[in-house]
């Protein structure tokens, strides 16, 4: 599956400093191969996030358009789109991420159910295999560090196979072990046939990664 | 939808202190309906069997008996009621125009025996003549009442051998009276003849204060008026015509009570009228505060794949729960009060007080249910709105 954004824009109107619209992300055009990993870096508050949260449909774009093979996402009804977006892109957020009522189990199987899909226990323990916190599987999120429950999230995220991964800072805040982890599991993804996108500010990325943008003040530029 | 159920049920049980006091919250509001619609119902339902019990449209007592007062405390209090008048009277009632039956009782006096928590009333009355009582034996019993036959009131507890004992005199309980929720539910009803003889036997022992002449006297008269009279006209017409009684009519005597009852309901219904309003807004609020700090669970759960609908559905179901389980509650406690403590309930308030019927209990119980099913709905539905509407997007960039 393909996903491609064509002229996005996302403008946010701040109300304090006198009414001034600002543009968080302008006109930007951009494709997610499959099988590879791109990589977004940027500054902070470059737009990096909005974008993300756009392509994975969570956030209606002011103008432009996220094509999802040939579907339009944002001319979709709600139902339709969630139940695209459960089967076939995978998000990660920016954060914490965990239900604290749930366990990591729970957590990682939320997408089965809340699609309904049956049997998909062997799966996550397969993937908390690989990601190593098998062992972590009936803790509550509260009682995991941030690389833990950045695994967990990850982990949720591809639980499905989902043929799109839209990573945001999985690997902020966590040390070289666990981002070098984190990376090369994405990679792995990629390998896989999955089309993966990673924002992030780590400079170990760009070694996993096929190609890089730069995002810069709304505006996409290819690095490599 | 089994899936909602379970994923707020796990969202509770994660934070068992919150569940608890809005489970706390929603049963003090089942608890408050319930109960106060059963005390309503009871009150109402006690004052209509009164009503039916009494059975005469007039009752005569000397006039020096201050009527309403005694004879309001006799029937609901079962406070004990001392006045006679001469036997005469009984005949010069009958002989009224409109007078279609008579029948004399006589109030003996209020003992404590040793069957029963509360105080006795013995009254004589005329089993060949009475309209008001023998219709109302609960275990229909067929036979003569018999010289030292009694008749008992719904309160008074039968023991194995069936008999009670006064002044050293056995008296076999041939039948048992409906309940009414008033002071006739502990009267001891006996034949002229037992009353005689009890009284005999209380003289021996110096146990009665009055002495009174059971086959000369009799302490008051029901009057039933013939169809075609008007019962203010013959009612007017005793208290002209017969001298020293007062004629009372019976349904006055409840209208009294009957007043006091429409205001009790008015302000029972005011109060939880009142109870509900403000437990509903607590609840909203409150219910909204939990919602909105978890915004962003929700839209982590949005980022998963649920819809708008399924958050929506998510929150509905907690209130639901939250409510439901609060009913089952709420309704266990208020049954477990009011149903033991009914009749301290009754004595307390003053008025007849009678329990609802069983099959009315439990459609009561559903509704409370329901109305607090309806209340879930009600205050989940701008937190559902709300959370369903959010931008997942915006939420999920606050507070990184
Ligand atoms: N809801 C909002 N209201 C106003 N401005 C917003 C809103 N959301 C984002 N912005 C602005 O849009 C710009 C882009 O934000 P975004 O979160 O996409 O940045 P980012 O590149 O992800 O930053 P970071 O690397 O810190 O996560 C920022 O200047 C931000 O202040
Ligand atoms: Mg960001």
């Amino acid at each position: 599956m393909r996903l491609t954004a064509e002229k996005l824009t996302r403008s946010f109107t701040r109300v304090r400093q006198g009414t001034n619209i600002l543009p968080a992300v302008k006109e930007t055009s951009f494709a997610l191969p499959e099988g590879s990993l791109t990589e977004i870096t940027g500054r902070s508050g470059s737009g990096k996030s909005t974008l993300l949260h756009m392509l994975a449909g969570l956030l209606r774009p002011t103008a432009g358009c996220v094509l999802l093979d040939d579907r339009d996402l944002y001319a979709l009804d709600d139902r339709t789109l969630s139940a695209l977006r459960a089967k076939h892109i995978g998000v990660v957020p920016q954060g914490q991420t965990g239900l604290r009522s749930l366990t990591v189990m729970e957590n990682i199987l939320l997408p089965a159910m809340l699609t309904g899909v049956k049997g998909m226990e062997p799966e996550a323990e397969a993937l908390m295999e690989r990601m190593g916190i098998a062992d972590l599987r009936g803790a509550k999120p509260g009682e995991l560090s941030g690389g833990e429950m950045r695994r967990m999230s990850i982990a949720r995220a591809m639980l499905l196979r989902p043929e799109i991964l839209l990573a945001d800072e999985p690997t902020g805040d966590l040390d070289d072990e666990n981002t070098a982890r984190v990376l090369s599991l994405l990679r792995q993804a990629a390998d896989a046939g999955t089309a993966v996108l990673l924002v992030t500010h780590e400079q170990e990325a760009k070694r996993y990664a096929d190609r890089v943008w730069r995002m810069d003040a709304g505006a996409l530029v290819m690095e490599t | 939808m089994r899936l909602i159920l379970q994923l707020s049920r796990k969202n509770l049980a994660g934070r068992p202190g919150r569940a608890a006091a809005m489970i706390a919250l929603a049963a003090f509001l089942a608890f408050a309906i319930f109960a106060g619609s059963v005390v309503s119902m009871s009150l109402q339902r006690g004052l209509g069997t009164l009503e039916n019990r009494l059975g005469a449209d007039i009752i005569v007592v000397p006039a020096s008996a201050k009527s309403q007062f005694n004879v309001n405390d006799i029937l609901l209090q079962g406070n004990p009621g001392y006045f006679y008048m001469d036997r005469e009277k009984l005949d010069k009632i009958a002989e009224r125009e409109g007078v279609a039956a008579v029948s004399p009782q006589l109030y003996l006096a209020s003992m404590v025996a040793s069957c029963c928590s509360s105080r006795l009333q013995l009254i004589g009355f005329d089993p060949e003549t009475d309209f008001t009582i023998l219709p109302w034996v609960r275990e229909s019993y067929r036979g003569e009442i018999g010289l030292y036959d009694i008749l008992v009131g719904a309160n008074v507890t039968v023991s194995g051998d069936y008999t009670l004992r006064f002044y050293g005199i056995d008296c076999r309980i041939v039948g048992q009276l409906e309940k009414t929720g008033s002071g006739l539910d502990n009267a001891v009803y006996a034949n002229w003849e037992t009353i005689e003889k009890l009284i005999e036997a209380s003289e021996e022992k110096n146990l009665n204060k009055y002495s009174v002449k059971a086959d000369s006297v009799v302490s008051s008269v029901l009057v039933r008026v013939a169809d075609g009279y008007d019962i203010e006209q013959v009612l007017n017409d005793i208290n002209l015509r017969v001298r020293k009684v007062t004629a009372v009519r019976a349904s006055n005597m409840i209208s009294g009570i009957a007043e006091n009852l429409t205001r009790l309901s008015g302000v029972i219904s005011l109060l939880i009228a009142g109870v509900w309003l403000l437990g509903l807004l607590i609840m909203m609020i409150a219910f909204s505060m939990m919602t909105q700090e978890r915004k962003r669970e929700f839209a982590v759960l949005r980022a998963a794949g649920a819809s708008r609908r399924q958050l929506g559905a998510l929150i509905f179901a907690e209130a639901l729960i939250v409510c439901c389980a609060g009913a089952v509650f709420g309704i266990a406690l208020a049954a477990l009060i009011v149903w033991p403590f009914s009749t301290a309930i009754g004595s307390a308030l003053g008025v007849p007080f009678l329990l609802p019927s069983l099959p009315t209990m439990l459609a009561l119980m559903a509704a409370t249910l329901a109305a607090c099913a309806v209340a879930g709905v009600l205050i989940s539905s701008i937190s559902a709105v709300r959370i369903a509407r959010q931008d997942t997007g915006l939420i999920l960039r606050e507070g990184n």
